[in-house]
């Protein structure tokens, strides 16, 4: 079949059904939004825990001579030799890909970095009152737990500090944001389907006439599929370009609105935006294809 | 060129066949009426034909294919070779004549012009030079009609099925139906037709099978039309 015929019958099609092609469209586009603003949500909540984990870090504080908590007034300071065995045990575990070690002088240098601003504090700080500690990067930092319970309680070790507290309840809260999202772009695909196929159907029997004159003179199945199966492509991918524009939006929005506010954010950048609308569009392409074609079969019996 | 051997058709909705055991043999070329009262069996001899319904039981050869093991997907090239006209013409209204004729030999892909000369020619053919930019709105029954014939012919099939064709015209043109119908039996088309129309078929002296209840009750070369109903 020659590509001008089988534009101008798909244009016929579109131009005769027009409240029902814009039926889909908009189904199509509200469908593609929820995918792209879910896909974007787990993007950025990805974005977000790999941002974070990179700053995981075990902190292991190491007993001093002034060393006030109470599994040090045990064990008393740290000998040489345990520091250096607790240094070879961590650097051991598979888990850990560094070790460094922060002297008394260096944590008492960094603390009075960090406090310039309150000098009361750092005035009544001596050092020795920092401890010292090993600070281990992690390989795979979901694992600080297997570091942490290791070396928790050796002699010599004051506490162990992995940001479990923190990072546990933000990451649970991150991980049902995502899933919500993506439970939400689920329902809009499955609406979108449904629909793309009812209205296909309708498609279908508004063209009866034509079909069945295509089977009587013996077109192919595929001749008789193809505008509909074009029908859906360019609804899906009308579809897919607005819900596009929609999450150029949301991207423009929260670097003009929220970003400012969270400096030390990992925000999304434009690549992954460009990624998700690229999916978007061939979802909404391939989608409303397959709704059709499985409609069509259906109900044409072709 | 169609071959009817013992064929049986049985609606799975129905307790009676709508054709039973019927035998007869269609040579190439040749120009023959189905009769029979409403209900006796013909459209569904034509159906078998086409392949739009198969056989319950018994042999249906056409164009040298036993239609009874023929895949599916190779149906679309038997019906290239059969053309096809009913009672209610079957114009698609929004397209004009020449589209309408153009549409069947553009759904199988031939080129643009191929299709600049076959279509003409075949409106020719069924006198309707000269109306081709008109929509089917604008016709007569009988103009509506050959546009029809020409849609089923312009493919150069080497059969035509026609069921009740003069169905919704006058005597005046159904005769010019009747004309176009055996000018294309002349150029080597075998054409079968179902028909109530007695005065047509005894004017034509072609073969009558006639069916009755589904049977074959007669098969008569150059017959009349023989009953009345
Ligand atoms: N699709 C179908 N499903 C069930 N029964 C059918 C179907 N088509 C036809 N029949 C039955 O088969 C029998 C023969 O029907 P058919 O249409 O072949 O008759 P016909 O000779 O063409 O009649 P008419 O002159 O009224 O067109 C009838 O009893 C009819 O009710
Ligand atoms: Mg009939």
């Amino acid at each position: 079949m020659r590509l001008s015929f089988i534009f101008s019958e798909m244009w016929i099609g579109l131009r005769r059904n027009v409240t029902m092609t814009l039926g889909v469209l908009v189904t199509t586009a509200v469908a593609l939004t929820l995918l792209g603003v879910g896909l974007f949500i787990w993007a950025q909540v990805n974005s977000m825990q790999d941002f974070w984990y990179n700053k995981v870090e075990v902190t292991v504080y190491l007993c001093g001579k002034q060393t006030q908590t109470s599994t040090c007034q045990q064990s008393g300071a740290i000998t040489p030799q345990q520091q250096s065995q607790l240094k070879s045990q961590l650097e051991s575990m598979p888990q850990v890909q560094h070790v460094y070690y922060e002297s008394e002088a260096q944590a008492y240098q960094r603390f009075r970095d960090q406090f310039k601003t309150s000098p009361v504090l750092v005035e009544n700080t001596r050092e020795g009152e920092v401890p010292a500690s090993f600070r281990v990067k992690l390989k795979d930092p979901t694992k600080y737990a297997v570091v942490t319970s290791a070396v928790q309680g050796r002699p010599g070790v004051s506490t162990v500090y992995d940001f479990r507290a923190v990072l546990g309840k933000f990451f649970n809260i991150l991980n049902s944001v995502r899933n919500g999202a993506l439970l939400l772009a689920g329902f809009g695909l499955l609406a979108a389907l449904l629909l793309i196929g009812n209205t296909i159907r309708l498609a279908a029997f508004s063209r009866r006439r034509e079909t069945g004159i295509m089977r009587l003179v013996g077109a192919s199945n595929f001749a008789i599929q193809m505008p509909f199966l074009m029908e859906g492509a360019i609804t899906g991918f009308l579809g897919g370009a607005v819900a596009s524009s929609a999450v150029y939006g949301l991207k423009a929005l929260v670097d003009w609105k929220i970003r400012p506010a969270f400096l030390t954010f990992a925000f999304l950048g434009w690549g992954s935006v460009h990624l998700i609308v690229v999916v978007l569009l061939v979802v909404g392409v391939l989608l409303s294809m397959l709704s059709s074609f499985f409609t069509i079969r259906r109900y044409l019996h072709v | 060129m169609i071959s009817f051997e013992d064929v049986t058709k049985l609606y799975p909705t129905q307790t009676r066949p709508a054709l039973q055991n019927v035998s007869v043999e269609v040579e190439k070329g040749e120009f023959i009426f189905l009769v029979g009262a409403s209900g006796s069996g013909k459209s569904t001899f034509l159906r078998l034909v086409l392949r739009e319904e198969r056989a319950t039981g018994g042999d249906v050869h056409v164009a040298g294919k036993d239609l009874s093991r023929l895949s599916s997907w190779k149906v679309p090239q038997l019906r290239r070779q059969i053309g096809c006209v009913f009672q209610d013409f079957r114009l698609l209204p929004n397209k004009n004549v020449r589209e309408n004729v153009a549409f069947a030999l553009e759904v199988l892909g031939k080129n643009r012009k191929l299709i600049n000369r076959w279509v003409p020619e075949t409106l020719e053919l069924v006198g309707l030079d000269g109306k081709a930019e008109r929509l089917p709105d604008e016709l007569s029954g009988g103009e509506q009609q050959r546009v029809a014939i020409a849609r089923a012919f312009v493919n150069r099939p080497m059969i035509l099925l026609a069921d009740e064709p003069t169905g919704n015209l006058d005597p005046a043109t159904s005769i010019g139906i009747m004309k176009i119908l055996d000018r294309i039996n002349r150029t080597g088309t075998t054409v079968v037709m179902a028909t109530h129309d007695a005065a047509i078929v005894d004017s034509m002296r072609k073969r009558v099978v006639e069916l009755e209840f589904g049977k074959v009750v007669r098969d008569q070369s150059r017959g009349v039309y023989g009953y009345s109903s």
